[in-house]
Parts: structure tokens; sequence; C-alpha cells
């Protein structure tokens, strides 16, 4: 009795020491911490750490801890892709793979949520937090300490899914955790509630950044930047915010009445009692499919700025980018039903839907004809962003063919749950988003470290990467086509197999482009003084983000800019407009950096850790944690200060060196009113 | 680095250089409304969807007491009138004034959510929980979630009350206080669409 007032549901079984599999994973994971632990002590660092990154709201520094998490989560997730290849691959018949079917459920449930929402969201998050302040002129987001808040209830979110491989299990349920297989009755363990809690808390992030966003890119932007004159990445990004703010709330509903049937015992999605199962199919993907925009229509702004630069035009068709995003944006909430014809709605709701979907296809493909007449007669030059663009061009169309087949209610009926459809959302994620994010990755990192990437080892990284794609998913296609299901633990059709060692070859070969990828980033920092940006435009690009030192100042603009058309910096340099602020300067009014965000993620942690095992001490208590946490930072008056005008110059005249020195030991300045 | 004494001078060039940080919360809890209102939206959806699955228990018809939810109703409206006096005592300036509506406010808000408490306790007493029936759990996850917004507005209200006591009004309690009486008065409307779709039509 005692025991489960202190512990809940929590006992020492929870551990899986009896698997060597698991605790192998959670050595190596433990080994790496602990040796990236001990470097920072013996560097002596944690200071710098706590003060200039973690307690931080500069949307630049959050920006780069978004894209450390996603790198690190993606490891986690492709470490699962690799175990489900290896195990496929050996599946058949007599052969048993080698991993048990709890344990293989687990893993391509885990591989789904990690790659969806720990790895694409915070990796495009990342990114747009670098980026858009800087492309409309602004000195932080609306809401910077905000900004820190979403950052690490993203990590504590990203921790509960990594806390689950040492202390209980993850969901078995998949990705989309469908009822009733994931009701309390049919998976009683903690598995579903880990993958429950760890998608609830994380959505609130990326809600709360949402907003964040919306009314920064609507109210913050520089004078001069109407509507039409937006950065096409922060058009892109605009969209995405609109669609977060349209759709998390849904996610948050759903998982919340799942919980209320899990911890209540109530009949929301039961097969009893008046439950409907389908409204979670429904709900999720009424989510679910703005989802899948959200993630690329990020990728689709990068490509944007990324093909226009290295063709050395201008983008070809600004506006119809515009409203094709805004179309996409549209009709992404009326196709959710495609998702599951086999429902049974009916011809004349599947019709609806079917066609629905169908005419997405339209505004993507006036987006692929842009970057194509972008390109025409362009001088282009095949730098690894550009390279992962075009790749992406290539690629995202197949797959968006393979798309338009599965919208065909028919066919989908025999293609439904088989792997065409784990081929076909690969087809659209990898290239659409992933590859999306490397070129941003690639383009933007001279903006952040002031030095680019080895040009050798990204041209290695790109084509491995785009053949063991190839590799990986196109025999996916023919498997569907043979009438494999998805997510096959065992099967006894030896004629599948050739196809499966195939896919594991791409498995194989792509695990050598994130290789290529590390060594990149090894030798690039090794070689950073010979590929050292000193101009701050190191692209000859077009938007404001380059009309600033690598890396900027933390106040990003000296002054303000003003900016008197599309492309503003392409069109500074072409009428010689100066765009570097000179002296006088005025005092810069600037955020402090907080703690406190750095607690409230920690005390949500604790909640979500608490909550799965039903420790309700601990849930009481970390929920107060977090109210008193919030109610400190509104009673603190100490949240902003000036930056004063000799300083700015100081800075301003020791140019990059100075920028990556943020505003420390500021304890001194005097004390002024809230923002 | 040395330090600057912010002047009403400097905050008034910040102003004119930057937008002005408070018409961002504003306008930025604003649009946060907005998703709630998507939030409420999904429960309403759900409730549709749920609202005749009885699984052989009771009806709405059975259950709801239109006269209890009536002044229940009242309670709510009321405080959101006497929460529009505490708006314009703030707009004068009168602390106490403010103080004096946001407490009234707060009471009958605590006895709006007083009333709630009740009619579940009597419903899960009598056997009519949330766990009883797919109806009956999408009536007390719609109205239930609505209950707890408003008690996070009553502690908001709380926190509120002590700033204003201690530090006065101030521009940031004046934002504050202006984003607060905004979420009461979208509980409001929520709460209205709660009373006519799920008690009127239910006990229609």
């Amino acid at each position: 009795m005692f025991e489960s007032a202190l512990f809940g549901k929590l006992t020492l079984s929870a551990i899986p020491y009896t698997n060597p599999i698991i605790m192998s994973a959670l050595g190596i994971s433990a080994l790496i911490g602990l040796l990236i632990l001990g470097w920072v002590t013996q560097q002596g660092q944690w200071g710098y750490l706590w003060r200039e990154w973690l307690t931080s709201v500069d949307h630049k520094r959050i920006g780069v801890m978004y894209i450390i998490l996603a790198v690190v989560m993606m490891l986690r997730g492709f470490s699962d892709a690799i175990m489900m290849r290896i195990h496929q691959a050996y599946a058949e018949g007599l052969g048993q793979g080698f991993l048990p079917p709890e344990h293989y459920n687990q893993i391509f449930s885990a591989h789904g949520t990690i790659m969806i929402i720990f790895v694409a969201m915070p990796f495009f998050i990342g990114l747009m937090n670098y980026v858009v302040p800087l492309q409309i002129g602004a000195r932080d987001v609306a809401f910077p300490f905000l900004n820190s808040v979403s950052f690490w209830l993203t990590v504590a979110s990203a921790g509960l899914v990594m806390v689950s491989l040492a202390v209980g299990d993850f969901s078995q349920a998949g990705w989309s955790g469908y009822p009733p297989l994931s009701e309390i009755q049919f998976s009683p363990g903690s598995g579903v509630d880990y993958w429950m809690w760890s998608l609830q808390l994380g959505g609130i992030g990326t809600l709360l950044t949402g907003i964040n966003f919306f009314v920064t890119i609507i109210k913050m932007r520089a004078p001069g930047m109407s509507m039409m004159k937006i950065p096409v990445f922060t058009w892109t990004i605009l969209v995405t915010t609109v669609l977060i703010m349209l759709s998390f709330p849904v996610l948050t509903v759903t998982l919340f009445l799942l919980t209320l049937d899990r911890y209540l015992d109530m009949h929301f999605f039961t097969a009893g009692m008046g439950g409907n199962q389908m409204m979670f199919t429904n709900l999720f993907w009424v989510w679910g499919h703005p989802e899948v925009y959200i993630v690329i229509l990020p990728a689709f702004g990068i490509y944007s700025e990324v093909v226009s630069t290295f063709s050395h035009k201008r983008l070809f068709g600004y506006a119809s980018m515009v409203y094709a995003s805004i179309a996409i944006a549209f009709l992404s909430f009326i196709v959710w039903l495609h998702h599951f014809f086999t429902m049974g709605a009916g011809a004349d709701v599947n019709s609806f839907f079917g066609i629905a979907t169908m005419i997405i296809a339209v505004p993507t493909g006036v987006k692929i004809f842009n970057w194509l007449f972008t390109m025409y007669r362009g001088r282009i030059e095949f730098t690894t962003p550009m390279l992962w663009s075009i790749g992406f061009i290539i690629t995202f169309t197949i797959g968006g063919m393979t798309g338009v087949l599965l919208s065909v209610p028919g066919a989908d009926f025999v293609l439904h749950n088989t792997e065409f459809l784990v081929a076909h959302f690969h087809n659209m994620l990898i290239p659409g988003a992933l590859f999306g994010y490397f070129a941003g990755y690639s383009f933007w990192f001279p903006k952040m470290f002031g030095f680019k990437l080895d040009e050798k080892w990204g041209r290695r990284a790109f084509w491995s990467w785009l053949g063991g794609f190839y590799l990986a998913f196109m025999p996916l296609y023919a498997l569907g086509f043979m009438g494999m299901p998805r997510r096959l633990v065992h099967y006894d059709n030896p004629i599948w197999q050739p196809y499966l060692l195939i896919a594991l070859a791409g498995t194989i070969l792509i695990s050598y482009g994130i290789f290529c990828q590390a060594a990149q980033l090894y030798v690039s920092i090794k070689n950073r003084e010979a590929l050292r940006d000193t101009t701050g435009d190191i692209w000859d690009s077009h938007s404001l983000e380059w009309s600033v030192t690598s890396p900027p100042p933390f106040y990003n603009f000296a002054k303000v800019p003003h900016v008197e058309s599309l492309d503003a910096l392409a069109y500074m340099k072409e009428h010689g407009i100066p765009h570097r602020a000179e002296a006088p300067y005025s005092p810069i009014h600037m955020p402090r950096n907080s703690g406190v965000g750095v607690a409230i993620g920690a005390f949500t942690f604790v909640f979500g850790f608490a909550i799965v095992w039903h420790i309700w001490w601990m849930v009481i208590a970390s929920t107060l944690a977090i109210m008193a946490a919030i109610v400190m930072r509104a009673s603190d008056e100490n949240v902003d200060y000036m930056l004063s005008a000799e300083e700015v110059a100081r800075i301003e005249k020791n140019g990059a060196q100075a920028a990556s020195s943020g505003p420390s030991g500021l304890s001194h300045h005097d004390m002024i009113t809230q923002g | 680095m040395s330090a600057t004494t912010l002047t009403a001078d400097h905050l008034h060039t910040h102003h004119e250089e930057h937008h002005d940080g408070k018409e961002n919360a504003l306008f930025g809890f604003w649009i946060y409304l907005m998703t709630d209102c998507i939030l409420f939206a999904s429960l309403f959806a759900t409730y549709a969807v749920l609202r005749h699955n009885y699984a052989d228990g009771p009806t709405g018809k059975e259950l709801f007491d239109l006269r209890y939810v009536f002044i229940e109703t009242m309670f709510l409206l009321f405080s959101s009138f006497s929460n529009g006096f505490a708006m314009i005592s703030m707009h004068k300036k009168d602390r106490s004034a403010t103080l004096k509506w946001l407490m009234l406010t707060a009471l009958l808000g605590l006895g709006f959510v007083g009333m709630e408490i009740n009619e579940f306790t009597h419903l899960a007493m009598e056997g009519n929980g949330p766990d009883r029936s797919g109806f009956l759990s999408a009536f007390f996850g719609l109205v239930g979630t609505h209950g707890a917004h408003v008690s996070i507005g009553l502690i908001w209200m709380g926190v509120m009350m002590g700033q204003l006591y201690f530090k006065g009004i101030t521009p940031a309690i004046t934002s504050r206080l202006l984003r607060l009486s905004l979420f009461w008065h979208f509980l409001d409307i929520i709460w209205i669409m709660v009373f006519t779709i799920v008690y009127l039509m239910g006990v229609l």
C-alpha cells in the first residue's frame, strides 16, 4: 500500500535488464552522455553553457539548440530504422530475425513518433528560429521567454521518449496509436502512456511556438516590408504557424480524451459502452494531415531560397509560390479521410476526399515548375544545398505521383496498410522534409557559425543519402504491389526476401551518408579558418539575414533596416545602398536570459514521468512547481535591459568576434519596466 | 559593459522603433484564444458524435436540471459583468475599486465552479459518472474542460489581485488584466454554447 503510494505503478521489473539489445543501447547512450558531460566538466564550461546557452532567450541560440536536439533524436530514430530493416531481411520462413515481436512493435512505433515529432519538428523549428527574425529585420521573436519555454517543453518530451527505453517500455500501438489497441484493456503497460504524454507535452510546446512566430511575422517586420515583400521562407513559415495553430489543439484534445479513457475509465474511443473508435482516427488525422504539411512547407521555403540563390536569379513566380502555400494549407484540412478510406464512409464521402487529395497536386506542381523555371537559364552553382534541392525535386515528384495513385479510393483499398504506403510517405517526407532541412543546414551554417561546411564531404553525404533512399524504398513499392502488409514481424514468402535485402543495403548506404555528415562537420571545424565567411553574404544571396555579419551580433541589427523591395538585400546591393548600419547608434532594448524556461522544462519532465507511472504525489508536486515558476516569472520585473549606444558601437567595430558573446554579467544594469 | 538608466525618453524611442511589446502580448493572447476556440470546437464535435450513445444509461433529459444550470449560468454572466466594471475602474486608475470588482468577479466565478462541482458530484454519486456511457464521457469532458478553464482563470485572478495590491496599476499589470478579461469573456461565450448545445438541446 505504502509502496504504491510512493512509486505508483513503478517497480524494479520496469527496467528491462534481461534484454541485451535494450541494455546495450542504454549502455552506449549512457556512455556517450557521460563522455559529453565529462568533457564539459573538464573544459570548465558549465557556467558558460548555463549562462549563454541553456538559459538563453536569443532566438539564434534556441534555434541551434533545437537543431542539436533534432540531430540527436535522428540518430535514435535511425537506429530504430536500421534494426527494423535488419530484422525484416532475416525474418522469412524459419528465420526469426533478431527481435521479439513486443520489442519490434515498440521499435516501429518509436521510429514514427521520433522521426515526426522529435526530428522533423525540432529541425525546422530550429531553422526558423534562427532565420525568420533575421529575414524580417527583427531583433528577436515577439515572446523570447516563451520561446525558451517551448524549447524546453520539447526537450522534456523527447527526454520522456528516451527514458521509456530504460524504465518501462514504449507503445506497441504504432505511431498513430489507434484505439481500441491503445486502450487500457489491450495495452495495460506504460508504453502507450509514454507515447501519449510525450506527444501531448511536446505538442503544447509546438503550439506556443506557432503562436509566437505568427505574432512575430505579423507584428515585427522591418518598416517597409509589406506582406508581399516577405521573403519566401518566412512566408512558408507564416503559413506553417497557421497550420500549427489550427491543428495542434485538435491533437491536444484527441490525446486528452484517450488519457481520460485510459486513466478514468471513460468511453470516448472504447469498443463498448458508447465509445466510438473511428472518432479517434478522424480526430487524429484532422491534426495528422496538416502535420504533414507543417513539416513539408518550411522545406519548400528553404528550397525556394536555395534554388534562387544558387541559380543567381530571382525566384520565378514569387506570388504564385505564396498563393500555392496558402492553397496547400487550405486543402490540407479537407483531405484527412484519405488516411482511412477503408473506414467505409461510402462512395460519396470517399470521392470527395479522393478528389480533394488529387487537387493538392496542383499547387504543389506549381511550386515544382517555379523551381524549374528559376533554374532555367540560370548560372547554377552545384553546391551541397543545391544538390539536396535538385535531388528533392526529382524524388519528390515520384512520391507525389504515387500519392495521386493512392488518392483513388479503389486503388487505396488494395494498397492500404501495405509496404506501398510505407514507401509513399517516406518518399514524401525524406526528400520533401529532411533533404530540405539538410539543404537549410548547409545553406545557413555559415551564417550560424561564421564558416561554411566542407563541400567534398557534403557531396558524398548527398549521393549516399540519395542512392540509399532509392535502394531502401523503391523495393517497398514493389513489395506493396506484391501484397506485403506493413509492420510485419515475420513472413512466409521467400519471394519478398530479396527486396527486403536490397532495402537493407539502402539503409546501410544511408548510414554511410550519416557518417559523411559527421565527417563533414569534423573536417569543417578543423579547417574553419580556410572556410571562414568574412563578408556575411557568402553565397551572394538576396534576403536580410545575409546583410549582417556571420554570426550576427546578439541584437541582430544595430539599426533596424528599411525594406524597399522583395529580396531586400539584393535591392540594396543593386542600388548601392549600404546595408551595414553606421554610427551614430541608438540604445537597444533587449530581453534578459532566464533559467525559468529550463525549470519549467525540468518540472514538465518530472510531471510526464510521474503521470506515466501514476505517482500522484509527484504529479501534484510538479504541477504546483510549474505554476509557481510561472507566477514567479510574472512577478519578476527585471526581465529586460537597455544596451547602450556605446556598447553597440564597440560590438559593431569588433565585428563577428564580439558577436558570439552575449549579454553576460548584466546584473549591474538598471532595472526597467517589463515588456 | 556600460549601464544605462532607462528614462521615459528611452522608452519613447523604443516604442517608436519597435512594435509595442504590450500590443504584441494582447495580439498573441487573442491568437491563443482562437486556438483554445479550436480546442473547444473539437470537444463540441466529440459531444455531437457521442450525444446519443447512452449505452442503456440515462439521457440528458433525465439528468439535467435546467433551473439549476440557469442559476449557474447567471453566476458566470454576472461575473463577466463585474469584470467589466473592474476594467473601467482600472482605466480610471482606481486600485481599490478595481480590487473590489475583481473580488466580486472571483466570488461569482467561485460560485459557478462550486455549483458545477456539486452537479458533477451528484451525478457521480448516483452512478452516472463519466465512466457510465459515451454520452456521459463526452458531457464530463466538455463541461469539465470549461470548468477547468474557469478554475485556471480564478487562480490567475488571485495572482493578479495580489500583484495589484502590492504593485498598483502598472502598465504590465494593466496589460495582464486586459488579457485576463479577454479570457474571462471568452469563457463566457463558450459557456453560452455549452448551455445551448448540451443543456437546452439535451432537455429538448
